[in-house]
């Protein structure tokens, strides 16, 4: 082989960096993030949406209900259910999931989002 | 091939590829299938492909330096030559190839060859032509940046560049003004600039004429695939959104060897992981595989000291050969009859074998 050490380091550089991912998690016990229910939403049963639609959506949903608010002073919302929502990010979402270090965090942590809503709106005070 | 046709054929590829996961999971559930199997043997096949050609092109000899023209080379010391484009070792070699790979430098040379009519006669020009290194290096970087930035579903905890990459590449939250509708604050700039960079070379090569005629399904294929691939990417993030917590532990059983398939992940997730599937493990076997290939080129990593070094070629092997002197003794008899000149006279040569006594 011509320059053979050279091309067998270079080939083992670039498989680690492939394999890294591998390698960076091995023999780490990683759990998936569990959302707790404060009692206030454990009792109110239902989100604002379904809960498929809440999990995978409610980014979009907060996004529409700011344009809606700010833009066209749409402040209710109808759920698919019928109730009526004062559309907030604030005074709706967080006066329900009011834990929102073990709510909201628990999976915007696991998946790296820092939304920089909380650079404004003003998050509820846990105690603990 | 025709270029129609062959647009036609890896459109239709592309398209099967997209129909196998949508059927395979929307009708029949095969979620381990497509979420687990089907990711573990296109990785096997992308990394002992990847080796296996390595391998092969560094067991090919490369006996000889291949200077190329870019750049004068190394003389005498009072003849300055180029460091970079045509160095005498190895520091100069490394800058030349960190331009290559980094910057695409070959590609930044491009030049276009223009034949022109012009009122006083014909004309050829070289023209200027950078678009093409420009959306190679537009495409290449936003590929990479989106790729580090799926090392969230990789890793856990996420490593601290994934968030900076995250933030620069979505610093100008389009989503906030300008393009309200895409339902997110942060925009990324490289899946704007990744679609932009496919969609150009596509027209490119299929609007000059030299580039459509050279074009095979084999250079069609792949940037269909590519483009299949960024377009469900950005459709999940911005419209057609799965559980990606749920994702995300998929992808983290995956690189731990406890593959487990969660509950509820949209069929648009397995189509997009189908089409990486897909694309990883077509690399080893395609034009694709200029990702390893690039580190290999011989014009590239060699430098030019065929001047201070010899190098010798392998394939050299002693050739039997038959001098004028051996021809001259076979023949000297048969070429005096005939007239012919020859170099030794025979009376010298008898003079001489009875001072060796070798013949009678
Ligand atoms: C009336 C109380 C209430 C309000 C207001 C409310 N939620 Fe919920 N939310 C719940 C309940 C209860 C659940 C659990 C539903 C279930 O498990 O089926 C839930 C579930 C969710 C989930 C899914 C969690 C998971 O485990 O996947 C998200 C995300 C969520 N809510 C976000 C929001 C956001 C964002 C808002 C504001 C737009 C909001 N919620 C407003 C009560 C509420
Ligand atoms: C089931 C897990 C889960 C829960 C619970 C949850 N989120 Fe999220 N949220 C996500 C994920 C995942 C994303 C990131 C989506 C992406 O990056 O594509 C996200 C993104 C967001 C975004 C958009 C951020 C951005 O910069 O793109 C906002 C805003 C947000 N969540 C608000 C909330 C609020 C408020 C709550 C609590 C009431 C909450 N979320 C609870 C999973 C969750
Ligand atoms: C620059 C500061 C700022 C940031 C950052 C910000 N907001 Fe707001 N938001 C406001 C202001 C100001 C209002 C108007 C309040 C009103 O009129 O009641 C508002 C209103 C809203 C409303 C409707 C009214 C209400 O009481 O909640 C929603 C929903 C909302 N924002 C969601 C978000 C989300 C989600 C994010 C993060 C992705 C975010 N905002 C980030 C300043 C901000």
């Amino acid at each position: 082989m011509y320059d053979g050490g050279k091309i067998i380091v270079g080939l083992i550089i670039g498989l680690g960096l492939l394999l890294s991912p591998f390698l960076y998690n091995a023999g780490k016990a990683t759990k998936a993030p569990e959302p707790q229910l404060t009692p206030k939403a454990k009792e109110a049963k239902v989100c604002v949406a379904n809960t498929n639609f809440m999990t995978t959506k409610h980014m979009q949903l907060l996004d529409r209900w700011r344009d809606e608010v700010v833009r066209e002073g749409k402040r209710y919302y109808k759920s698919p259910e019928g109730k009526v929502y004062y559309k907030s990010l604030q005074v709706t979402c967080l006066r329900c999931h009011s834990n929102k270090t073990k709510f909201c965090d628990e999976c915007h942590n696991y998946m790296g989002v820092e939304p920089f809503c909380w650079e404004c709106h003003i998050a509820p005070k846990e105690k603990e | 091939m025709n270029f129609i046709i062959s647009i036609l054929f890896s459109g239709i590829v592309v398209s099967v590829l997209v129909l196998i996961p949508w059927v395979g999971v929307a009708a029949f559930d095969l979620r381990f299938l497509f979420g687990v199997v089907v990711p573990y043997l296109a990785m096997a096949v992308f990394f002992i492909g990847m080796v296996a050609r390595v391998i092969g092109w560094g067991r090919s000899p490369v006996p000889f330096r291949i200077p190329t023209t870019a750049g004068q080379q190394f003389s005498l010391p009072w003849i300055k030559y180029s460091k970079i484009e045509s160095p005498k070792g190895n520091g100069g070699v490394i800058i030349r190839m960190l331009f290559e790979v980094l910057l695409f430098r070959s590609l930044f040379r491009n030049t276009r060859l223009e034949y022109r009519r012009l009122a006083n006669g014909p004309k050829l020009d070289y023209e200027w032509e950078k678009w093409l290194w420009l959306a190679a290096l537009m495409f290449h970087y936003s590929f990479l940046v989106i790729f580090l930035r799926h090392f969230r579903f990789f890793m856990e905890p996420i490593p601290g560049f994934v968030h900076i990459l995250e933030k620069l590449d979505g610093f100008l939250q389009l989503g906030v003004l300008p393009v309200s509708g895409l339902n997110v604050p942060s925009v990324f700039l490289t899946d704007m600039l990744l679609m932009l960079a496919l969609t150009y070379l596509f027209l490119r090569r299929i609007y000059i004429p030299q580039t459509r005629y050279i074009s095979l399904p084999a250079d069609y294929f792949p940037l269909f695939l590519i483009l299949a691939l960024g377009l469900t990417g950005i459709l999940m993030r911005y419209f057609i959104r799965v559980d990606i917590t749920a994702v995300k532990t998929l992808a983290l059983g995956l690189f731990t060897f406890k593959p487990t398939v969660p509950e509820g992940i949209g069929v648009i997730f397995f189509i997009h992981l189908f089409l990486i599937s897909m694309l990883i493990a077509y690399f080893p076997f395609s034009k694709l595989v200029h990702m390893a290939g690039v580190f290999l080129s011989p014009t590239r990593n060699l430098a030019n000291n065929s001047r201070m070094k010899r190098h010798i070629n392998p394939w050299d092997y002693p050739v039997k050969v038959h001098t004028y002197e051996e021809y001259e003794e076979e023949f000297r008899e048969l070429m005096i009859q005939a007239g012919l000149p020859v170099e030794k006279q025979p009376e010298k040569v008898e003079e001489q074998s009875e001072e060796t006594g070798e013949k009678e």
